[in-house]
């Protein structure tokens, strides 16, 4: 494997291929330090447990090592130490759109949110850097009782249900990175969905880095409460840099007792950032944590969404669709941590490598001996573009006992020079003729998604396949 | 402009070897082709290079479509230009429906920026179903994904009247089909036989021809043509068959 850096290759990234100036008012420097934590305490008014709390995980961060006994040894590229691990604007978190500034609104419009989803921007938390441009909670979801804010808001606002589950399902020292986010996390989602309620429109937050050489610890945390439903979709473009970007969120669930909570991402990263994210969610009895989750982009993405089914008959379900370009690695999969009887897992993965792209699949489905009447089935999917194109599947899969059933399926497919022929003999470019490929591949998985979701994931794919062929 | 698909002494390689010697063949728009020849003769080839396929080599000769010449298109190019190709094996594509299989090959044809009208779009598409008597389910099922042999072809059949090709080559569009399958699928182009369509019906058999009467037949044998006539051509070859042909021209002369 290459630990060198990957050249810059003419891949359209049309969308988030653009910058605008930075006004940013706070700016703790390059590098990471106890200064930089104080610092930011300091800015963002911390209380001292958040202060102690970012403290220890930086110990931890420095005491861990890179996992590069399993993971890619690409991770050594990054640079710790010429980072900026905190950066806000001027604003404090908007309410209504016409307070949103007007460059920000410019980006947004960049990133092609389209006219008819304006009007869910009324209910969105959207990041711009580390902190909240605008956030506003949806009228009807806040005469609901639901809590929708940033997560520095929540960690101040609602200390008594944010403090309870923080940290609790991803601990800081569940790995290098987590770590690393528990020290300077800023910006995320606090969500609280109160007993029975169920959010109708879908919480939405748009991201983007628009800082060079800044990385982004988001931290997101969302509580659905008893017999309550929410959905909470995340989507990021970023500028193309020259230098690299490290975006290393953390993003945690838990759902009490028959809740349902479902988390979307579609990220499109420029194929600079490495993108190291930590999602899980907590499971009880009766309830149902859904991960979907499309990764398009990055130099090298490391995502494992998981859920821990704690409650009997908890159910948990990944999709995941990846697509690996010319450059770019992902490295993504699902983990199953099945703790109580009656359990069940889904897991439905699909990458697709172009070019020199490569696509890994990790999963981990763990069944303990003494439970009865779990169940677990995954699918991995790979398609190659090319004859030069890569993907590995490293399914570890831990069942005991005999009261448990686990099914498995893998493929590995390819376009044919055949199918490309017949495409285009109907008139389609090369590009498009792709492009057609790769989302009928996808298609089964896609069908899950929000409209607006399916249709921007459609737009991503388009790009990303007009720039694969000569 | 002459409105005709006009091939003129072309000879065609395939890895070295050459499988089209010299052939010229002119259909006009308006007019059902039929070539018959035995197997491997070059007749599917013939097809294949018409429409663009990378793998082989045109040493020499030329294609005119409508007076444009295409040997120098792309594939995506000849057929936005009017040329369809019926295949005789049509790819499986998963997870893409019939409908959004036209739907990106109609919008294939719009201008950059153009964006396909979805009303007239699958007004259009349940007029052409109609006209074809295909069922309207068939529109959600993946192209070609589990489809029988009869199936496949009333797909190719259905794609050409929404891509409204000037030029439809129909590549052994009979294999593989039963009597009733043969049936339906002859009648689909014969709904769409008129004057803005010129045809070139690749088939083996003369069974096919008894559906789709031809203007012209054509007779291939060894890379070449070697008999043209009218449409009792093809029952003096169901008569006599193919080693007539080949006793006839066992050393062909157009060798040289």
């Amino acid at each position: 494997m290459s630990t060198t850096n990957t050249p810059e290759l003419d891949i359209k990234t049309d969308i988030g291929d653009f910058v605008y100036p930075e006004k940013h008012k706070y700016d703790a420097g390059i590098g990471l330090s106890e200064d930089t934590i104080n610092y930011m305490c300091e800015v963002k008014d911390e209380p001292d447990w958040i202060r102690e709390f970012r403290m220890k995980a930086l110990q931890t961060f420095r005491a861990k090592p890179l996992p590069t006994n399993w993971a890619s040894k690409d991770l050594e590229a990054i640079d710790f130490d010429k980072i900026r691990y905190y950066l806000a604007g001027d604003q404090k978190p908007s309410r209504s759109w016409d307070e949103v500034p007007d460059d920000v609104k410019a980006t947004f419009e960049r990133l092609g949110i389209p006219e008819n989803e304006r009007k869910f921007l009324a209910g969105v938390e959207a990041q711009f850097d580390s902190e909240a441009a605008y956030s506003n909670i949806k009228e009807i979801a806040a005469k609901q009782g639901v809590i929708f804010v940033g997560s520095t808001e929540g960690l101040k606002e609602h200390p008594e249900i944010f403090r309870k589950w923080f940290g609790k399902v991803i601990p800081t020292g569940d790995n290098k990175f987590s770590a690393l986010n528990s020290a300077v996390f800023s910006g995320g989602s606090f969500i609280y969905v109160p007993p029975g309620v169920k959010v109708s429109h879908p919480l939405q937050a748009y991201f983007r880095i628009n800082a060079q050489n800044f990385g982004q610890f988001e931290r997101t945390l969302i509580i659905a409460d008893e017999g309550s439903e929410v959905t909470y979709m995340e989507g990021c473009t970023a500028p193309k840099f020259d230098t690299a970007t490290l975006h290393s969120a953390v993003v945690e669930l838990v759902a009490l007792k028959g809740a349902k909570i479902q988390y979307i991402t579609v990220q499109n990263w420029s194929d600079n950032v490495f993108n190291l994210v930590t999602k899980r969610g907590l499971a009880e009895e009766d309830a149902e944590i859904r991960w979907i989750d499309c990764n398009i982009g990055s130099r090298l993405t490391m995502k494992y969404p998981g859920v821990i089914l704690k409650g009997r008959r908890a159910r948990g379900e990944v999709l995941s669709i990846a697509l690996a370009n010319d450059g770019q690695h992902q490295d993504t999969g699902a983990k199953m941590i099945h703790a109580a009887d009656e359990t069940s897992s889904n897991i439905i993965s699909k990458s697709i490598s172009v070019g020199q792209g490569r696509a890994t699949y990790r999963g981990l489905v763990n069944m303990p001996k003494h439970l009865k009447g779990c169940k677990n089935n995954t699918e991995c999917d790979a398609l190659l573009i090319n004859t030069n194109s890569r993907t590995d599947t490293y399914p570890a899969i831990t069942t005991r006992g005999d009261h448990n059933s686990v099914q498995h399926e893998a493929s590995v497919s390819k376009v044919s020079a055949d199918q490309i022929f017949y495409m285009q003999q109907r008139g389609m470019t090369e590009g498009q003729a792709m492009s057609l490929a790769v989302n009928g591949f996808i298609n089964d998985l896609a069908q899950h998604f929000p409209m607006e979701y399916s249709v921007e994931l459609k737009r991503l794919i388009d790009l990303e396949m007009e720039g694969s062929v000569g | 402009m002459s409105k005709q698909l006009e091939i003129k002494n072309l000879s065609v390689n395939v890895e070295g070897t050459q499988i089209i010697r010299n052939l010229s063949l002119t259909v006009p728009r308006g007019e059902v082709h039929a070539l018959m020849g035995p197997n491997g003769t070059g007749k599917s080839t013939l097809a294949k290079v018409l429409a663009g396929h990378p793998d082989y080599e045109v040493t020499s000769g030329e294609v005119f479509l409508d007076g444009e010449s295409i040997l120098d298109m792309q594939v995506d190019e000849r057929a936005r230009a009017g040329l369809f190709m019926a295949f005789q094996y049509p790819s499986e594509i998963p997870g893409v429906s019939i409908a959004n299989f036209l739907r990106a090959a109609r919008q294939a044809r719009l201008e950059e920026g153009e964006e396909i009208d979805a009303v007239s779009f699958y007004k259009t598409l349940y007029e052409k179903m109609d006209l074809l008597q295909i069922d309207r389910k068939f529109t959600s099922r993946a192209v070609n994904e589990g489809f029988s042999g009869g199936e496949k072809k009333r797909n190719e059949i259905l794609q050409m009247a929404m891509l409204e090709p000037s030029y439809a080559i129909m590549d052994e569009t009979d294999s593989g089909l039963d009597i009733d399958a043969l049936r339906i699928v002859s009648e689909g182009v014969n709904r769409l036989r008129g004057p803005n369509l010129g045809v070139l019906l690749i088939t083996h058999y003369q069974r096919i021809l008894d559906y789709i009467v031809p203007d012209h037949v054509h007779v291939m044998w060894n890379g070449t043509i070697v008999k043209s006539g009218g449409k009792e051509l093809a029952r003096e070859l169901e008569e006599k068959g193919y080693d007539w042909i080949k006793e006839a021209f066992a050393e062909p002369a157009g060798k040289a």
